[in-house]
């Protein structure tokens, strides 16, 4: 019989694997299945189709998010152009199920895929530049993107859009909210455990080094250019990913979405989940998705109530405000994100009654 | 022959604004090491502080001018005293995403208060401005904008080569430690390095406010075209800077006039990613990048 092992009173780790176990004890295991167990069984039928559909973009959200924490958080390459890689995913998605007629099943990962593949071309510079050469030269990228998305026309129909029919895995058609939760939700658990390994292996430490110390990095004999552009790659693949997921959700694909707002947004959610945190990417996707919705339930009800009957007030300019706000506070008062939040508070109630 | 004169002419005045706009962001990175992201913004709130200066508080021109550049020198020392200092020596992408934040945040205020519509201020520059030679026909906001560039331009020459405010921020955008070291006041440097760079952002939005009309969503636009210009002209380099605005402007225009019109906004960025593949610090800038 298994020993269950608990929390213990100090640091009694005596092999590197003990170091990188993801679940130090056996609580957080079982709360992790007493998590997904309400997440599968009981969420989705309890509630509005109205919170289905805001959970949904949280899920899609989600794993956008943590493909672009592997690449920030992890690796320490900021890229502006995250908006643009989810708008090829999603172009990639809705051209090959209505040209092409590939399956859903196929569809996603392949969406990944050529998403991986234009990430990777436009983490080339990396191999030259860092920090903020690097950024910029992502900027440039997302705008050439757009720029794309918008006049190739042949390919994705310019600015009339693609609608996208409704996709199918084995006959079982996807139709309601409800089963597009399961879909995404799967999706997400997949990438999250996926995520959550690859920092465990040899090319998430080399990561990670990257990150800490370039220079050193080089020096202990890891290829820096190689493992930037997988981080690129694998960051570029999950945003394919979710954008697939939007394309087939959404029904109808525009590249207006895909801006620099977007990618915008994304790093927001990284850097308000925290930083090199699996976990805290999808905090930040809760958050910055939470704000969107209840900006606009707020806007809306101040219309209703006719304070601003005259003006006219649109939701984007509050959004825009409290979004800046939102990043603002968080830089300057917990940089490490709502991850750092929770680990706070956990310690705090593992620790009561004792101040230590 | 005529049409290409014209598209000249319009390159380089709309290059030089690029340029004057540019100086501003390059002067908070040559003090401070700080990629801002809002300077778009900034553009945009000194267009609208004059806008509100002249029609809302009916200030004369010149005094209207004058409390627009003192009240975006006091903004911008706002923004490095509260948002900026504390993230002095925080790692890269932190201070990126504050002035995003930043952009955000004044982007969202400015809509509130003045909506997403076109303003234009009322009809002020004198008629002699016009210059008509031949087929070519300099509006007056041109002539307007290259005399107050200008004027700018000597200014400051002036007040970095003599002034001892000027050799401060010179030393610091030099060598931060060694300035430092010798008795510099370094977090002053760099308040007064915003509140400069947004006192010259504030006049550029000023003109560009006289000579498009002005909307939140265009200038901040303009923002971003910063971005090609400084790395363009070398992100250090005030002169690399109208230069780098020249160059850009000019492109945009003969893309725009012989190519096509729509391809005129990428150019700018497609030149960006070539010149930091091939050449990162630019036509003027220090040599410094390194290659890992």
């Amino acid at each position: 019989m298994k020993k269950f092992r608990f929390h213990p009173c100090g640091n009694y780790h005596d092999n590197y694997s003990q170091e990188l176990t993801i679940f130090e004890t056996d609580f957080g295991r079982f709360w992790l299945c007493i998590g997904i167990f309400f997440l599968f069984f009981i969420l989705p039928f309890a509630i509005s189709p109205y919170f289905l559909y805001v959970l949904n973009t949280i899920g899609i959200a989600s794993i956008a998010a943590i493909g672009l924490n592997i690449l920030i958080g992890f690796t320490g390459q900021i890229s502006l152009g995250h908006g643009a890689f989810i708008g090829v995913g999603a172009y990639a998605a809705a051209i090959f199920a209505t040209t092409l007629n590939v399956p859903f099943l196929l569809s996603l990962p392949l969406a990944g895929a050529i998403s991986a593949l234009v990430g990777m071309i436009f983490g080339i510079p990396s191999g030259r530049l860092k920090g903020l050469y690097l950024t910029i030269a992502t900027l440039a990228g997302q705008i050439i993107i757009e720029y794309v998305l918008i006049h190739w026309e042949s390919l994705t129909k310019g600015t009339m859009g693609i609608t996208v029919p409704r996709p199918s895995i084995f006959g079982f058609e996807i139709v309601s909210d409800q089963r597009f939760f399961f879909v995404i939700f799967i999706c997400l658990v997949i990438m999250t455990w996926i995520a959550a390994n690859i920092m465990r292996t040899k090319y998430g430490r080399a990561f990670i080094a990257i990150r800490d110390n370039d220079r050193a990095a080089e020096g202990m004999g890891i290829p820096i250019f190689g493992y930037k552009l997988l981080s690129f790659g694998i960051s570029s693949f999950y945003a394919g990913v979710a954008g697939a997921l939007w394309a087939y959700y959404m029904v109808s694909v525009t590249s207006e979405p895909f801006n620099l707002g977007l990618s915008v947004e994304y790093i927001a959610m990284v850097i308000i989940g925290g930083l090199g945190s699996i976990t805290g990417s999808i905090y930040g996707a809760i958050f910055i998705t939470f704000l969107n919705e209840f900006l606009r339930a707020l806007t809306d009800m101040l219309m209703n109530m006719g304070v601003f009957a005259e003006a006219r007030l649109n939701v984007a300019p509050l959004r825009e405000f409290f979004f800046g706000m939102a990043i603002i506070m968080f830089i300057l008062f917990e940089p490490r994100g709502l991850a750092e939040v929770w680990r706070i508070i956990r310690a705090h109630f593992r620790l009561w009654p004792f101040p230590y | 022959m005529s049409f290409f004169l014209q598209l000249l002419i319009n390159g380089l005045s709309i290059g030089f604004l690029y340029g004057l706009s540019a100086m501003g962001f390059v002067m908070i990175f040559k003090s401070s090491s700080v990629l801002n992201f809002a300077h778009g913004e900034l553009l945009a709130l000194g267009a609208f502080f004059f806008l509100a200066a002249i029609t809302w508080a009916q200030l004369p021109i010149a005094v209207a001018f004058l409390v627009t550049l003192a009240g975006c020198f006091v903004l911008g020392f706002i923004i490095e005293r509260f948002f900026l200092r504390p993230l002095i020596g925080e790692h890269l992408i932190y201070v990126i995403m504050l002035t995003v934040g930043l952009a955000s945040m004044f982007k969202g205020l400015m809509l509130l208060v003045w909506g997403g519509n076109l303003h234009t201020y009322p009809e002020f520059l004198p008629k002699f401005l016009n210059i008509q030679w031949d087929v070519i026909n300099i509006p007056p906001v041109y002539t307007a904008a290259l005399i107050i560039g200008m004027l700018f331009l000597m200014l400051f020459g002036i007040f970095f080569k003599y002034s001892s405010q000027g050799i401060f921020m010179r030393s610091v955008a030099d060598n931060q430690k060694a300035a430092l070291s010798l008795g510099v006041h370094v977090q002053r440097v760099f308040a007064l390095s915003w509140a400069i760079a947004a006192l010259v952002a504030g006049m550029s939005g000023i003109v560009l406010g006289v000579m498009n009309g002005i909307n939140v969503h265009d200038l901040s636009a303009i923002g971003l075209k910063v971005f090609p210009v400084v790395i363009l002209g070398g992100l250090d380099s005030i002169g690399g800077a109208i230069i780098g605005g020249l160059i850009i402007g000019i492109l945009e225009t003969f893309t725009g006039g012989y190519l096509s019109p729509s391809l005129r906004d990428v150019v700018p960025y497609i030149v960006l990613v070539f010149i930091l593949m091939v050449k990162p610090y630019g036509l003027f800038g220090l040599k410094e990048i390194e290659r890992v």
